[in-house]
This record gives C-alpha cells, structure tokens and sequence, in this order.
C-alpha cells in the first residue's frame, strides 16, 4: 500500500471511530437524564407554578425535542461540526469554557508523556543490566508501590506532606493573583512551580508499568545468544549494550505509542479533580454533578477527540520510522 | 500391581513427565514464594470481608455517642503505677480546643477496661439472616477503636472490614463479568473469523478510543443517587465490566487465531468433532491458563476504579460502606491534617493491590510453559 492510500485509510477509520463514538456520548450523556423542558418544568413546578400537559409539548416542540432522538442526535452532531458547542447552564459558551482549559490539558498530557520515558527508559536499562542487586530491587519495589497506589490518594499525600512540611498549598496550576497576568518570566516560574506536583502524580503509574516492560524485555533480549557471541568477541559492554538489546527492548514501547494519549487523557482526570487543576478533566466533572449537559457531552466528545487524532498521529509516526507496521496492517 | 504401586515406585522425575498441566503450574508457582505469600493475605483479606461482624468490635454504622473523632486507641500492657495488667485500654476523656474546635482527647489511667476475647457484643445479624453477637475482642465498658473513629462516631476499623466486602468483592464480580462477556465475544472472533470478527474488532476500537476514566465517570453519573445499594453495586460493576472486556477480547481473539492453525484442531476438525467440542475440549484447556493469569491482573484495575469513584462520589454511596466512600472522609487536606487516621482505608485498598500484582505475576511465570521447572 502507498503511503498516501495508507493515510487516506486511516483518515476514513478516524472519521468512521469518532462518529461512533459521538453516537455513544450524546447517547449516555443526553438520554438518561430528561430533556432541558423535564428541568425547565421541574423548576418551574417547585416554584409553585402550573403547567399543563399542553405547555410542556409546546416547549418541547420549540426546542425541537420532540422530534426523533436521531435527527435531535444529527442536529447537535452537524452543530458540532460547525464549532458549536452549545452553551452552559450558566449561560456562558462552551467553546469559551473548552478553550480555555485545552492548552493546560495538552500541556500537561505532553509533558507526562515525556517525563516518564526520559525517567522510565534509563531506569528500566539500569535494573535489567543490574538484574537482582539492591538497586533493582528497589526500583522494583517502588514501581509495585507506583503501580498499587491510587492516582487520587498519590495526589493527596503530597498534598498532606507539602502542606506539613512547607505549609504550601499546592491546588491548580497558578498561584492566586498570578492567574490572570499576562505572560512573564514570573509567572512561567510560577507555573513550573505548580506543575511539578501535578506531574509527579500523573507519571507515576505509567512509568512504574513502562520501567517494568523495558526491564523484562531487555533481560530476555539480554539472555540471547548474539548478545554472547558479541560479548565473546570482545565488543565493550557499553557498546554491545545500547547498540543492539537496548534498541530492540524499545520496540514494544514504540509499538505502545499508539495507546500514550488517550492513556494519559484519561488518567489525568482524577489526579487533576483531586488537585484543582485547570484541564478538561474537572470540567466533565462539574459539568456531569451539575448535570450541565451540553457541557458535559461536548468535554467528553473534545477528550474522545483529542485521543483519536493521538492515536492516528502514533499511527502514521509509526510507519514513517517502521514501514512494515503498514504492510502488515494493508494486508490484514 | 495396583496403581498405587505404581506411582510410590515413580522417582520424582517421574512424576514430573505426567504430571497433568494444571499440576505443572501449581508446582512452578509455589517456588514463587512472594505468589504464594500474596495469595494467603488476599484468602485472609476476603475471609474477614465476609465475615467482618466477628472480627469487627462494633457495626459498620453503629454511632458512639461523645467519641466523634477519637485517634486510634492505644492499647496498653502495664498500668500508671507499673504494675502489668495484661491488654487494656484507659477510658477516654475530651475537652474542647478552642482555637481549633477539635476535640483534644486524654486518657483517664483511673479508667481501665481490659480487652476480652470472644465477647458477646453488639448483636448483628449476619450477611442479615443469622443472629449472632459473638466478637473477636472488645473492651467491655470501655471503647476501643483500633484505627480511630469518624465524625459521627463510627469506628473506622469496623468499617474499614465492613468496606472490604463491597470493594473486594466488586473487583471479583467485576472480573467476573469481564470474563464472560470478554472470552465469548473474543471466542466467537476468532474463531469464526469474517464478518463477526469485523463486527466485534470494530466495536472493541471504538470502545477503547474513548478515554477510559472520563467515561467511567459519565456513566457512573448517570446511576441515579437514589437507587439502593444493591442495585447501585450492580450498576457500577456493570459499568466497570463494559470497559474493561475489550482487552480481554482481544487477547482471546488473538490467542484463538494463533491456535486455531494448529494441526491439532484441524486433526479434530477432520475428524468430526463439532465446533463447540473443537473449543471446549482443545482450544481452552490451551488458553484456560493464560485467561487466569489475564483476570487476575484486571482485578486490582477494577478495585481502583470503584474507590475511585466512590471517592468522587460517583461510584457506592453512604450508607454503603466501602473503601472509596471511607476516603470520602479524606477529601480535603484540613481533615487529613487534624485526622490522619482517615487515610487508613488507602492503605488497605494498596495492600491488595499489591498482592494480586504478586500473585498475578507468579502465576505468569507459573503458566509460561517454556519455564524450566
């Protein structure tokens, strides 16, 4: 397959998933909970008003609800489309309300991503090389710990210790005042100094896992025989090391490319509710205690977004560095 | 010559060539000792969730007048004047700081309430059907609260078993389902290949595109607040089950598909052995080993889940009591820095996390059949 019809392929495949999938979120989203006219006469019965049958069908054909659930599922799709999202039960647009938070939630995601290979790479070559010796076993030990421990309770006992030990309190990604100011060296040094925790917490799990996988595959590529024979020849460790094991150990990591940013978007969501942060995550959260609907489905139709587009971008960087992945994938 | 015969003259590596599959792998994971270390905490950990009314001094919702917030209780040996009294526990007494408005409590060394063993107590009905009142240990007169008690008053020690049950239990059924739904539709994928294998791959790629955690909150939020708990546990295993079956499915697929070449099954196939007799008398004692050990690393993910939503108040509710709701009590940071105790339920929640990694992973070992013995 060429490479243009493999893109093609793969921009139809995406186009394909995300309407499925936009089928499902408006579909869990939306129906379970009544239309906006249940709420409007819910409210207006609590204050003591009267609405007859009648009223509410009126409303309801205003709002066009009473139309089939499909075309009411096209409408919102074709004015997704077009960029808009609706607006909030406070009034404000959800555009706006996305908007803002998209550049953190990217931020964030990019960085973990990059955090835990450049931490979990070295690591996992160190306690494969160092097989069974204190320091691998305490790598090891603390990536069972990284791995058993919830995100959530990581991100509050940091937040404990912190407060006890520097009386800081950590929440969000600015201090307060230095929200709003416009960009400075100051407040970029501010926001590192809010990141950090954020980061440590997010990246935990997955590096626990990634140390883990360059770990085991690295010492069954090490018990190989050409790793011997090169050994015997007298190649420098070193050398025979980050040339040929090393290399093939990353390949599975590579090949996990794929599944990094919708695991990091989805991971991210609890650390970031716990600690206030200003992502998309406690945006969906609020939305969906608040049942602030059109909110809700379109955070989570932007995040499904977000993850897709990651994916089919791994995809095609796959194939650029490794072009038998698109062999093997025209031929299935 | 009887058979029995027979196997005492085997030597021992005798018995290693017939030993039957099952057999080999039991044998590789018991030299796993952290495996088998992990696999009699998690018996003990599930045996007391469901039986916590005896080894709990008091019930899960049971309220202690005038002991809101008390520190853990310390147990003591020998008494003020020195003189050794066996276990006890000092009466408490409480004033109020009034800077902070905590209760500071102290103990009363005139108060002394020795513990007892095998008390009859609080009387509970078990699992709600048998009566009983009979407790590990209590403190009589006195209280005795292990790992301090709430802001009502509860003992988090007795809750914290109490919890077990909902929270261990749910990763289980949860897996449960996971199997069922995961291993058929991956089983019948792979197996018949074609359009249903089309059918089911896309739905499994749809289904993991969307980010997983998002999801599991928006369905969770649609579980209306004021179901009760037993239709709420179902709900939210479903929810957890509905994401996680698709790796599952997958795998089995995948396995199949590896399998299915082999010139074994073409042999049974040749030889007329319909298709559920191909699946279930070849194909799954070949992949029975690698679903354990698959299900198994899935049940801590689902454990997680379900504390954390109960932690965000999305998955159980009060007054059901699970670990995630326990840590309820510790969402903000002023609790946790007056009350520490309140993160005890983590600790729990980790340490089983842990043990099924271990056990998941001496079993990996235990089940890769190119393992030496």
């Amino acid at each position: 397959m060429s490479f243009t019809g493999y893109l093609i392929q793969r921009a139809l495949y995406a186009v394909f998933i995300l309407l499925a999938i936009s089928f499902i979120v408006f579909m869990i989203v939306q129906l379970p909970r009544g239309d906006a006219v249940d709420r409007i006469v819910a409210a207006q019965r609590a204050m003591g008003d009267v609405i007859s049958e009648e009223e509410e069908a009126a409303l309801r054909s205003q709002f066009g609800l009473d139309r089939p659930i499909l075309v009411q599922y096209a409408d919102w799709g074709l004015d997704f489309l077009r960029g808009d999202l609706g607006r909030s039960v406070l009034g404000l647009r959800v555009n706006q309300l996305i908007r803002e938070r998209l550049g953190a939630t990217l931020l964030l995601a990019f960085m973990s991503i990059i955090i835990t290979y450049a931490v979990a790479i070295p690591i996992g070559i160190y306690s494969a090389t160092h097989q069974y010796r204190a320091g691998d076993y305490f790598w090891t030990f603390l990536g069972f710990i990284g791995l058993a421990t919830p995100n959530f309770l990581l991100a509050l006992i940091l937040l404990f210790v912190f407060h006890r030990l520097f009386g800081l309190s950590i929440g969000g990604l600015f201090s307060p005042g230095m929200e709003d100011a416009p960009w400075s060296l100051a407040k970029l040094l501010d926001l590192v100094n809010h990141l950090w925790i954020p980061i440590i917490v997010i990246v935990t799990a997955n590096t626990a896992a990634t140390i883990r996988i360059m770990r085991a595959t690295l010492l069954d590529e090490l018990g190989k025989q050409y790793v011997v024979t090169a050994r015997a020849k007298g190649v420098p460790y070193g050398k025979m090391l980050y040339k040929y094991p090393v290399r093939l150990a990353l390949n599975p990591i590579v090949n996990s490319l794929g599944h990094v940013l919708p695991v990091q978007i989805s991971g991210q969501t609890i650390t970031a509710i716990v600690l206030n942060l200003p992502t998309l995550g406690p945006l969906l959260f609020r939305a969906l205690i608040t049942e602030d609907i059109e909110l809700a489905t379109s955070v989570l139709m932007v995040l499904s977004l977000m993850a897709v587009v990651g994916v089919i971008l791994a995809d095609i960087l796959l194939t650029i560095y490794d072009p038998r992945i698109r062999m093997e994938k025209g031929a299935q | 010559m009887s058979t029995e015969a027979v196997t005492t003259a085997l030597t021992a590596e005798d018995r290693l060539f017939i030993a039957s599959q099952r057999q080999l792998i039991w044998r590789r994971f018991r030299k796993h000792r952290l495996g088998v270390f992990s696999l009699f905490v998690l018996l003990a950990l599930y045996l007391v969730a469901f039986t916590y009314e005896f080894w709990a001094p008091y019930g899960a919702i049971t309220q202690h007048k005038g002991f809101v917030n008390t520190p853990p209780t310390r147990i003591r040996l020998v008494d003020s004047e020195g003189t050794f009294r066996g276990p006890f526990v000092y009466g408490l007494e409480f004033e109020l700081n009034l800077e902070t408005f905590e209760r500071v409590y102290t103990e009363n060394t005139d108060e002394i309430h020795p513990i007892r063993f095998f008390p009859r107590g609080e009387s509970y009905r078990f699992w709600g059907r048998i009566n009983g009142s009979l407790h590990l240990f209590d403190a009589g007169e006195g209280k005795i609260f292990l790992l301090g008690s709430d802001n009502l008053g509860r003992d988090l020690f007795s809750r914290i078993l109490a919890g077990g049950r909902i929270s261990l239990s749910i990763g289980l059924i949860g897996v449960l389902l996971t199997f069922i739904i995961g291993a058929s539709l991956g089983g019948l994928s792979g197996f018949y290949g074609g359009f249903v294998d089309i059918v089911i791959m896309r739905i499994t790629e749809i289904l993991s595109a969307i980010p997983k955690i998002p999801l599991w909150i928006a369905l969770a939020a649609i579980v209306p607040r004021d179901w009760p708990v037993a239709k709420t546990y179902f709900a939210i295993t479903v929810i957890l089950a509905t994401m996680q079956w698709t790796f599952l499915a997958r795998a089995v697929r995948a396995k199949l598909l590896e399998m299915r070449g082999h010139d074994y099954v073409t042999a049974a196939k040749i030889a007329g052995a319909s298709d559920l007799r191909v699946i279930f008398d070849h194909l799954l004692p070949g992949y029975i080993s690698f679903l354990i050990v698959n299900l198994t690393l899935a049940v801590p993910g689902m454990i997680l889940a379900e504390t954390a939503l109960s932690f965000l108040g999305l998955g159980m509710r009060p007054p059901a009591v699970s670990w995630g709701t326990l840590l309820e009590g510790a969402q903000n940071i002023s609790n946790i820095a007056l009350r520490p105790w309140m993160l005890t339920p983590a600790l729990f929640v980790i340490v089983t996390v842990l043990m099924f990694n271990f056990v998941g992973d001496g079993l990996r070992d235990a089940a890769d059949p190119f393992k030496d013995m």
